[in-house]
């Protein structure tokens, strides 16, 4: 620029800046960043700790009950999840993520659907289905298409069934109340065989049954806590009691009275209440759509009425949310229509 | 920062600030930079000559049509022309005018209300009022929405004028309706304003206080009733906004016959006190933030317009312009950190999402950079740009980032297909 008057000495990144300030030792340094600047506070961490603070009533109840091969089956199976984690971590090359709490949520889950009579290598294999398996095989933690513990549950169930039987794993126990599985019995012997257990009883957990999934009244705290806190999505459990709870009653109902059981028998034995709070519920495999959710949970609930009556198994809740899972996907495709959403004319 | 409630399955709630606190008049600043847009092409300095007088209100433009241009907000000389690169890569000349002190006034504002004055001179106002709709032929534009909310939490420099400045609105719609031929004027304000509101001579309507409803969008939805639809402005639909303060500025160029060169700035300290400030448009950030005595250090961010949607930018010397309403200045402890943890699905984002954006699906595909399939399937278009889905993000995934950059790629690759065409 030919001018005749000297231009002031411009800074080197801002020219506009005065000459004076220029020189005035280094520049601060911003952090450079989009919004929003804000945050809720919420971290995978906090959400995952929750979960574990949710099942610890269920997990000492089972814990009080069993004794130290409770407390070894719970402490091996978090312990063993969070190893395996870190495995795949290595393998990956990627950061460790156990310290998310996501890998040791898994290990308690499948822990508290294991029996206190579960061989240590039963746990470690059962760790590894849920974590490298079913999740880190996938991608990991947001990754997973199917429930991570159900799916390690449904291999063990198929592969080692005499562990799950719970009248066979379980009759050294003599804790007060009558030690056959309720589920079991009816299958077996119809609805004649269940008037033994009161529905208080089961609530209460005076059942047989898993570590963690007979003790009704804590799971049920439990759940209502996270829903409460909005760590799981209440419309899926829900919809997933309801669900079991109309099935049984239909089949009560039209059904043989001698073979169906009630709905409340239904919701307060076997798997039902983990599975409603902490299993169906999870994250990545569930929709997240109001009616997607709803249909999804629904649907759990009634298939796991359907195989508990007619199907071959026990207990339908591993099999009846996985299949659920597979149709998750499709599910959340039904969603409301974004607002300004252009449609095209097919 | 509004923590999660403990009842966490109900949204949270994040209102605007009300009762906008008192105006400090800052002194005219040693020095003032303006960003003058450059043309695609352009070389920039034009016509303008380093060492150059020039008067408050004075138009400074470059092009040979003249076409852009800004308005000096002070009396002095230039004393530097460099390119400067803004956000999304926005070319400007960054103008910069050693101030003497005193306002030596231009009186080349002829006061005519047409639409070549308000072209020619009223574009550079402070709140960035924008006539060029009213240029164009094939916007048909029926209705002028008069926001008196802000546009972000925390900030209260509109809501200010709406509070005292009611005279100025008042004459300011009554040259647009000369200006532009619109008659159906809209005042948008918050609850508490409608008494104020209700003297400018404009239809008032209210918008609930809560975020994300004083967003444009938000306004076409609630109040006029109409949507948006994916890839249409406002003024697709016959509606334009002009900030409050805009409209008051217009009206304060017509009472006084100057264009008015003062922009009001709220600013946020990092312990949450808030100041509202009326400072020359062009001075430096750095220079409001000593005069309000707030501090920014290391590390901080330096957030221009609000914690919703504003930019964190990197350096204090860039200027305070047209549209800056709000300077906030947070901590690194306190700021927002993402993540690149995946998302979980945990659905936070679909249930708070203003438009019912499936955001969890759209977030997968612009992670994985398919942005035309993101648009296509998710929505992407329908966005409006509120950053709530990554405020509540538990994964803390930087979402309303991811959306500008997939919407900015496309804009890219959609220019890049109509120019080989």
């Amino acid at each position: 620029m030919s001018n005749t008057k000297k231009p002031t000495i411009p800074h080197a990144l801002f020219p506009w800046k005065p000459a004076q300030e220029a020189g005035k030792g280094p520049e601060k340094r911003f952090v450079v960043a989009y919004g929003p600047h804000w945050h809720d506070g919420t971290t995978i961490s906090r959400r995952n700790y929750h979960m574990m603070i949710a099942a610890l009533p269920a997990v000492l109840f089972g814990i009080g009950q069993y004794g130290a091969p409770a407390v070894g089956v719970i402490a091996l199976s978090v312990g063993c999840a969070m190893i395996w984690e870190a495995i795949a971590n290595l393998a990956g090359k990627k950061p460790f993520s156990i310290g998310d709490g996501s890998a040791a949520v898994t290990g308690l889950l499948l822990g508290m659907l294991l029996p206190a009579s579960a061989p240590w290598w039963l746990v470690v294999i059962g760790t590894f289905l849920a974590v490298i398996v079913a999740r880190q095989i996938f991608g990991g933690v947001g990754f997973n298409p199917l429930n991570p513990p159900l799916m390690a549950l449904a291999i063990l169930m198929l592969s080692f069934y005499g562990v799950f039987d719970f009248n066979e794993s379980l009759r050294d126990y003599d804790l007060g109340f009558p030690m056959t599985y309720p589920l079991t019995d009816l299958k077996a012997f119809g609805t004649a065989a269940i008037g033994k257990f009161g529905i208080g009883d089961l609530i209460m957990g005076r059942q047989a049954g898993a570590i963690g999934s007979t003790f009704g009244l804590g799971l049920i705290a439990g759940g209502l806590y996270l829903m409460i806190r909005g760590y799981i999505r209440w419309e899926i459990s829900l919809s997933f009691l309801a669900g079991i709870f109309v099935t049984a009653f239909l089949f009560k109902t039209f059904g043989d009275s001698a073979k169906y059981a009630g709905p409340l028998f239904h919701l307060f034995s076997g798997y039902t209440l983990i599975a409603a709070f902490f299993l169906v519920s999870e994250d990545s495999s569930s929709p997240v759509n109001f009616l997607p959710m709803i249909v999804f949970g629904a649907a759990a609930g009634l298939m796991t009425v359907l195989i508990r009556n007619i199907g071959a198994y026990v207990d339908g809740v591993p099999y009846s949310i996985l299949i659920l899972n597979l149709g998750n996907p499709l599910l959340d495709k039904i969603r409301p229509k974004a607002i300004g959403k252009v449609v095209q004319d097919a | 920062m509004m923590k999660r409630s403990f009842v966490g399955f109900t949204k949270p709630r994040l209102r605007y600030s009300t009762a906008p606190s008192p105006v400090k008049e800052l002194p005219v600043p040693r020095q003032v930079t303006l960003l003058l847009p450059q043309a695609a092409g352009g070389n920039g300095s034009g016509t303008l000559k380093i060492g150059q007088a020039v008067k408050t209100g004075q138009r400074l433009s470059s092009g040979s049509d003249g076409e852009t241009y800004v308005i000096s907000s002070v009396t002095g000389t230039v004393s530097g022309l460099a390119p400067y690169v803004g956000n999304g890569g926005r070319r400007y000349t960054a103008i910069t005018i050693a101030a003497t002190g005193t306002d030596d006034w231009d009186d080349s504002f002829d006061k005519k209300a047409g639409l070549a004055t308000a072209l020619k001179f009223l574009g550079c106002l402070p709140g960035g009022p924008s006539f060029k709709v009213f240029d164009n032929p094939e916007k048909n534009v029926r209705t002028i929405v008069v926001c008196g909310m802000d546009q972000d939490l925390l900030l209260t420099a509109n809501q200010y004028v709406v509070q005292h400045e009611g005279a100025d609105i008042k004459v300011g719609i009554e040259a647009l309706k000369k200006i532009t031929g619109v008659d159906r004027f809209l005042l948008v304000v918050p609850e508490y304003l409608v008494q104020q509101a209700t003297g400018t001579g404009a239809e008032v309507k209210t918008a609930g206080n809560e975020y994300p409803n004083g967003l444009p969008a938000m306004i076409m939805k609630n109040i006029l009733g109409q949507v948006v639809l994916a890839g249409e402005t406002p003024e697709d639909n016959g509606v334009t906004f002009f900030s409050a303060e805009a409209v008051a500025a217009v009206g304060a160029a017509f009472r006084t016959g100057r264009l008015p060169v003062t922009k009001t700035v709220t600013v946020v300290g990092k312990d949450g006190r808030v100041t509202n400030v009326r400072t020359k448009v062009g001075t430096a950030v750095g220079e409001v933030l000593q005069a309000c005595q707030v501090s920014a250090e290391d590390g901080d961010r330096l957030i221009l317009g609000g914690p919703m949607t504003g930019a964190a930018t990197y350096s204090d010397a860039l200027p305070v312009q047209l549209v800056t309403d709000g300077v906030v200045v947070q901590s690194g402890e306190a700021s927002a950190q993402t993540t690149d943890y995946p998302c979980v699905n945990c659905g936070e984002c679909v249930r708070i999402c203003p438009v019912r954006i499936p955001v969890n699906m759209l977030v997968r595909f612009l992670e994985a950079g398919m942005y035309n399939d993101a648009a296509e399937m998710y929505d992407l278009d329908c966005c409006i740009e509120c950053g709530l889905c990554a405020y509540v993000c538990v994964s803390r995934i930087p979402i309303l980032h991811y959306i500008k950059l997939g919407k900015y790629e496309r804009s890219l690759t959609q220019e890049a297909e109509a120019a080989s065409e």
